[in-house]
């Protein structure tokens, strides 16, 4: 590992490592021992550092001289060179550097290799990271075929969610005979907590555009389109500004760098609706039309923008494209799983420490994803399930934390690798309130073009409200899951087809939530209103008052050193009392209790009440 | 603007890359301000302003001030990256226009990092 950040270039970091590269292949070594260029190290005083692996050893000045000597003793003999060893300064850096932190020594950045880098709206800087190299390879160095095939190797799938082979995506639509053919990209990220693509196209543009010039080439399409979400005005600015500055360059246009291939992009603004990302329905959509889905075949590859053959890529798909040209297949599969190969974006939110935009390797276990990368849950709450893939995922409970990320492993719980939201809950989120809020947004959100859809999601979220509002019946899990089946089997486009994913997943980890509501109108997170009372243990309580403070409504009762009690007719289940206590002296139970403690005034009743509740719980 | 080759690609690039990475051009520092959406909402623009405040009071020439897209941290922006020439970049987190004065004054100008709004030491990228 050589260390290629700035201060160590100018020290000649880049000469060391031609140096390392040409001494390893006159040796032939160069199989055995892979020289890597990192991002800075923070030690920039003492560079070029390099640091060799497996031993961990931290070699710092190092010339190309030294290079001749390093292989010999060190790779070759196993003696590691004293002389150009580490030595500790006297003063110690307080600062933190980046390959002590998870949140960046687990990451490896390739689709956002230049985000927080370059200035977005300066073509010149993009040129500056090897931007539009891989084009120009593409343009004059490979035929269209070298590029499927290089594609193909790669083993990259589409990052939209469905996980789709681009390089087979591509082939089918390069055999095609067709005298125009279109290239489109789909950046209409609506999946709730997801904001990879819009993060790209906001920090790098540029990438866009390369991945779809080569596209473009690869399988003969002379136009391209952009969808992108209107409700991203500065992706929206940036790519218009990235646009006009590439054909400016003659990047994009005619005879795109003197090679006679002929190129034009465009931006088209999304209609607003969650459905247009689906791929038949954003064709329709570009076209004018109402986005809606429409049966395939025929497939987009032979009949797809005003009936042409077309191929729709996500942004994060095509931002690794470039990487892909230059650098090779091999060095894409290097990093993932033998199926799911590369890298993937994840947005990470919701309970977590570090809420942010990660890339990280394939397979990577979903516990270094939340607990290292993402620091754990927040305000020292208990992890309680992760959700992914939006609105078509689902919800991977602790017991399956170690399940590697790749599409394969992620299908197995339930979930879906998805676009790459990552929507992280804690103990203080109902299940059943989550599948509700998900199916809420497929409601809203189905076209309703095919009945199963329209009517079957409508249905769900009938039984699912009547379930968090106290009416729920036995016999209702099965009947949400048997309409899930027939919705997910008979569904036109994977809006439908993945609408139920949530409920099915949270009634598979978590049926007992579901049970609890149903049969004893019990949520025990108290966020279901209907199904709650809020009182206090009093044993545990210490009467510090926290839980009077936030009341809104007034409710609680107490003075120093008397535990406190909550009144039931003034209070209106909004859990600030339970979520301010230090002492977990607030409790939750079932609605019953409620009408018990409304009923009795008398103060050692009410004692009873409470001390029965608790015993049960104890239980 | 002319139309490019492939050759005239290389010449950018090379060109451009001495400018990114602060080798020559004459610039001593380079401050970028990381400018997403996320940033902006929380309060970027005025961490930029007072950026550029400082370096027009202090009429300094040699300080790149640029912007750029997220940082990857949401949940600590506004976010900026201060480099000084051979040394390491330090990325800041949480800043308002106050922190962003005072990391001016003394990493900028007077060559310290500020600790205490310093999250790290490094760079994710090769150049």
């Amino acid at each position: 590992m050589l260390c290629g950040g700035t201060g160590c270039i100018s020290g000649g970091s880049l000469k060391v490592k031609n140096a390392l590269t040409e001494e390893l292949i006159k040796r032939e070594l160069q199989d055995e021992i892979n020289v890597v260029v990192t991002g800075c190290n923070g030690f920039c005083a003492k560079g070029p550092v390099m640091t060799v692996y497996p031993e961990d050893i931290f070699y710092e000045k190092v010339t190309v001289d030294d290079v001749p000597v390093i292989i010999e003793e060190h790779f070759i003999k196993g003696r590691p060179v004293e002389r150009l060893l580490y030595k500790e300064p006297i003063k110690k850096q307080t600062i933190p550097l980046m390959r002590d932190i998870p949140f960046f020594n687990l990451q490896v950045l390739r689709a956002l290799r230049n985000k927080g880098l370059i200035d977005a709206e300066k073509i010149d800087e993009y040129i500056a990271r090897d931007g539009y190299q891989a084009a120009a390879k593409a343009l004059t160095e490979m035929t269209p075929e070298q590029v499927i095939n290089e594609l193909k190797r790669s083993g990259l799938r589409g990052r939209g969610g469905a996980g789709f082979p681009t390089g087979m995506k591509w082939e089918l639509c390069s055999r095609v005979k067709g005298d125009s053919k279109y290239i489109l990209c789909n950046g209409d990220e609506g999946d709730p907590g997801a904001f990879m693509d819009r993060s790209i196209m906001e920090a790098d543009p540029h990438v866009v555009l390369e991945g779809m010039i080569i596209g473009a080439r690869a399988i003969g399409a002379d136009k391209g389109y952009i969808y992108v979400r209107a409700e991203y005005p500065l992706a929206v600015h940036r790519l218009q500004l990235a646009i006009n500055q590439a054909k400016e360059y003659g990047l994009l246009g005619e005879n795109i760098l003197g090679t006679g291939f002929n190129l034009d992009i465009e931006i088209y603004l999304g209609a607003g609706a969650f459905v247009c990302g689906e791929e038949t329905a954003l064709m329709r959509s570009i076209e004018g039309k109402r986005g809606m889905p429409r049966p395939r075949p025929p497939f987009p590859a032979q009949k797809g923008l005003w009936d042409k053959p077309s191929v729709l890529n996500n942004v994060e798909t095509y931002a690794n494209i470039p990487q892909i040209i230059l650098n090779g297949a091999d060095w894409y599969k290097s990093l993932g799983t033998e199926k799911s190969t590369g890298t993937k974006v994840f947005a990470l939110t919701g309970a977590i420490n570090n809420v942010g935009l990660i890339e990280v390797p394939m397979g990577i276990p979903l516990r270094k994803i939340i607990f290292d990368i993402g620091g754990g849950i927040s305000k020292g709450r208990k992890f309680k399930a992760v959700q992914l893939g939006g609105p078509s995922g689902g919800c991977i409970p602790e017991h399956l934390l170690d399940t590697p990320v790749t599409y394969e492993d992620i299908v197995q719980t339930g979930a879906i690798v998805g676009s790459g939201g990552m929507v992280v809950m804690n103990d203080l989120n109902c299940m059943v309130s989550v599948a509700k809020f998900f199916l809420e947004f497929t409601t809203d959100e189905s076209c309703g073009k095919c009945p199963p859809c329209r009517i079957g999601t409508t249905v769900m979220l009938d039984i699912l409200t009547n379930i968090t509002e106290g009416r729920g019946k036995e016999g209702y899990i099965e009947l949400l899951q048997d309409i899930s089946q027939d919705i997910i089997a008979t569904s036109l486009c994977g809006l439908g087809q993945t609408a139920p994913n949530p409920v099915l997943t949270t009634i598979k980890y978590f049926r007992d939530e579901y049970e609890s509501h149903i049969n004893e109108k019990w949520c025990k997170t108290g966020v279901c209103k209907e199904l709650c009372t809020f009182y206090v243990d009093e044993e545990k309580c210490k009467a510090c008052g926290a839980c009077k403070r936030v009341c809104p409504q007034s409710a609680i009762s107490g003075e120093k050193k008397v535990p406190h009690r909550i009144e039931q007719s003034k209070c209106i289940q909004c859990r600030s009392c339970y979520e301010a206590c230090k002492f977990d002296s607030i409790k939750i139970g079932p609605r019953s209790m409620r009408e018990k403690l409304m009923e009795t005034t008398d103060q050692e009743a009410l004692k009873e009440i409470y001390t029965a509740a608790i015993a049960a719980k104890e239980e | 603007m002319a139309r490019l080759t492939v050759d005239d690609l290389k010449k950018i690039k090379e060109e451009y890359k001495s400018t990114l990475t602060l080798r020559e051009g004459g610039s001593r520092a380079k401050i970028t301000v990381h400018m997403g959406t996320c940033g902006i909402a929380a309060g970027a623009r005025k961490v930029m302003e007072a950026v550029l405040d400082e370096i027009n009071k202090n009429n300094v020439k040699d300080v790149i001030v640029t912007n750029s897209g997220c940082a990857g941290l949401c949940s600590k922006e506004p976010m900026a990256t201060v480099e000084i020439i051979n040394e390491a970049p330090v990325k800041y987190v949480q800043l308002n226009e106050d922190k962003i004065r005072k990391i001016f004054k003394e990493h900028v100008m007077e060559g310290s990092a500020v600790q205490d709004y310093a999250l790290v030491v490094g760079s994710e990228t090769a150049y």
